[in-house]
């Protein structure tokens, strides 16, 4: 009795990150459907993008089942999703994968895994993000410039003939504009940010330090006779 | 009917092609658009994938706005208008949720209560205006173009809705009725990579060369969109992809709305077909000269 205590015990590092994977996938409406998947692999199927993972969206669930979040974690997977919501479609399970990569994201982000295309992914999303906090709406044209000063000089330059053709067709902004209402969308964005901070949402029916079937809290392990 | 319009960060400059040809088919059909006064942006799927309760509370200022109108939101951006209605369905589903962003939204000045209906211009035209009515108004007959509909993975997708999930019909028999030859287009919603052309390039200039395949293999003329981000990246990158594949596609790109507001008879100019970076093929700029069929 006392070893079967010890099946499937995850390091503590495991522990977290699939406490804290688990917490993002509470937001998501249905998100517990992640306990139906049959490892079918439609979804790996479906992806536009799958030829270009390096962990196919198939295996996330089967390693996350495995408590291995950590190699889903330095995954190239993560950051290519393009949401096109295909798996999402077709899951015979029903299973919200696109939403799941989200938290995914949401979690390396949180935990600050830094593999090299995370870093484009993130440096991009941020600065999205700032030019969101400082004018309202997006400014493409400094999105972009701000994101190839950061990547890739080299491509900007690159990109000027593109640039120029728009400016000639009239569809570039030169400067960016705050929308009349800045301050109030501020205080709203503030205010979130501090709720989001206080939440701690309740997980699913998990233990975190199960792993294999047993992470999905249905199978209960029995001793074998004479153990 | 009123809608209350949400044009989106992308069709205020960079897409004006867009912006301008839909409130010109909207008003060519008796159709009146309210632009939402000072909307912000959604935050679009990027923010989505960052914070939750932030993202949330963003987008569903414009939905608060549009609420105060009373009016329905009408989003032709495909991101605008899975994110409005992604939102929606979150603050339906999850009440913890709609509570937490009711509480930022009161910083503001402002409450949702969850009325607004999200919807796009594809849906708004084809189920309430009706064919009927567009085939009354139109002045032009596509006959012998060929038409390759493209609509991309985030007006059908993830819930169903107006459309089909797989295989949306609603284009195809708008411009079939128009008159079009409208080719089969296996890939009309396979994904174009969206932003993954900003951050992994390769891969997204692969997905869309198989997109300009499908479309010439099929004998199209023009690629009609529904999205700003597939529309960029299918014309701006036509070159690159050209030069990378050894390809020669010369594919015009064009919104819906423009090639509707050309079979409703509206000047080019107005359409902002002006504003398109690849030259329209000759059966377009003929059918642009004829004024009346």
């Amino acid at each position: 009795m006392e070893q079967i205590k010890h099946h499937g015990l995850m390091s503590r590092k495991e522990v977290e990150l699939r406490k804290a994977f688990l917490e993002q996938v509470h937001i998501i409406p249905a998100g517990e459907r992640i306990n139906r998947c049959i490892q079918c692999g439609t979804c790996t199927g479906s992806c536009p993008v799958s030829y270009a993972m390096d962990i196919s969206p198939r295996e996330l669930i089967a390693l996350f089942r495995a408590g291995e979040m950590e190699m889903i974690m330095k995954s190239r997977t993560i950051w290519i999703c393009a949401s096109c919501y295909a798996c999402t479609t077709r899951c015979p399970s029903g299973i919200k994968i696109t939403d799941i990569i989200y938290a995914l994201k949401r979690t390396a982000m949180e935990k600050k895994y830094q593999s090299q295309q995370a870093q484009q992914v993130q440096i991009l999303a941020n600065l999205f993000i700032q030019n969101l906090m400082s004018y309202g709406r997006l400014h493409e044209g400094t999105l972009i410039r701000k994101y190839y000063m950061k990547t890739n000089i080299k491509k900007l330059f690159g990109l000027i003939p593109l640039g120029r053709k728009m400016f000639q067709k009239k569809r570039i902004a030169i400067l960016p504009k705050k929308i009349k209402a800045y301050a109030s969308l501020s205080r709203i964005i503030k205010k979130a940010q501090e709720i989001e901070m206080r939440e701690e949402p309740a997980l699913l029916g998990y233990e975190p330090d199960y792993v294999g079937y047993k992470a999905l809290g249905e199978l209960k392990l029995e001793p074998r006779k004479g153990e | 009917m009123k809608y209350a319009y949400y044009p989106g960060c992308s069709l205020e400059k960079t897409q004006r092609g867009y912006d301008e040809s839909v409130r010109e088919v909207f008003e060519a059909l008796g159709q009146e658009l309210i632009e939402i006064d000072d909307w912000n942006c959604c935050g679009a799927t990027i923010y989505m994938s960052v914070k939750e309760t932030v993202s949330l509370a963003v987008s569903s200022r414009n939905l608060a706005l549009a609420e105060k109108m009373g009016l329905d939101i009408i989003a032709p951006c495909s991101s605008c208008f899975t994110v409005l209605a992604k939102t929606n369905r979150i603050l339906n589903q999850v009440p913890e949720m709609h509570k937490d962003v009711n509480e930022a939204l009161t910083e503001g000045g402002l409450s949702y209560k969850g009325k607004t209906k999200v919807r796009h211009p594809v849906d708004i035209l084809m189920n309430d205006v009706g064919i009927e009515t567009i085939l009354h108004n139109s002045k032009k007959s596509l006959n012998g173009l060929k038409v390759a509909p493209y609509y991309g993975c985030q007006i059908v997708r993830p819930e169903k809705g107006f459309d089909d999930r797989e295989n949306p019909i609603l284009l195809d028999r708008m411009f079939n009725k128009c008159g079009a030859d409208v080719v089969p287009f296996p890939m009309k919603v396979r994904c174009c990579g969206g932003m993954l052309m900003t951050t992994f390039e390769d891969t997204a200039l692969k997905l869309n060369m198989e997109l300009l395949q499908c479309a010439d293999n099929n004998g199209a003329d023009v690629i009609v969109t529904t999205c700003p981000l597939c529309h960029f990246n299918l014309e701006a990158y036509q070159d690159k992809i050209n030069e990378k594949y050894q390809t020669k596609y010369n594919i015009p790109i064009l919104y819906f709305t423009q090639l509707l507001g050309i079979v409703l008879g509206l000047p080019e100019k107005k359409l902002g077909i002006d504003s398109s970076f690849i030259p329209m093929c000759k059966k377009i700029t003929d059918l642009m000269e004829v004024q009346y069929v």
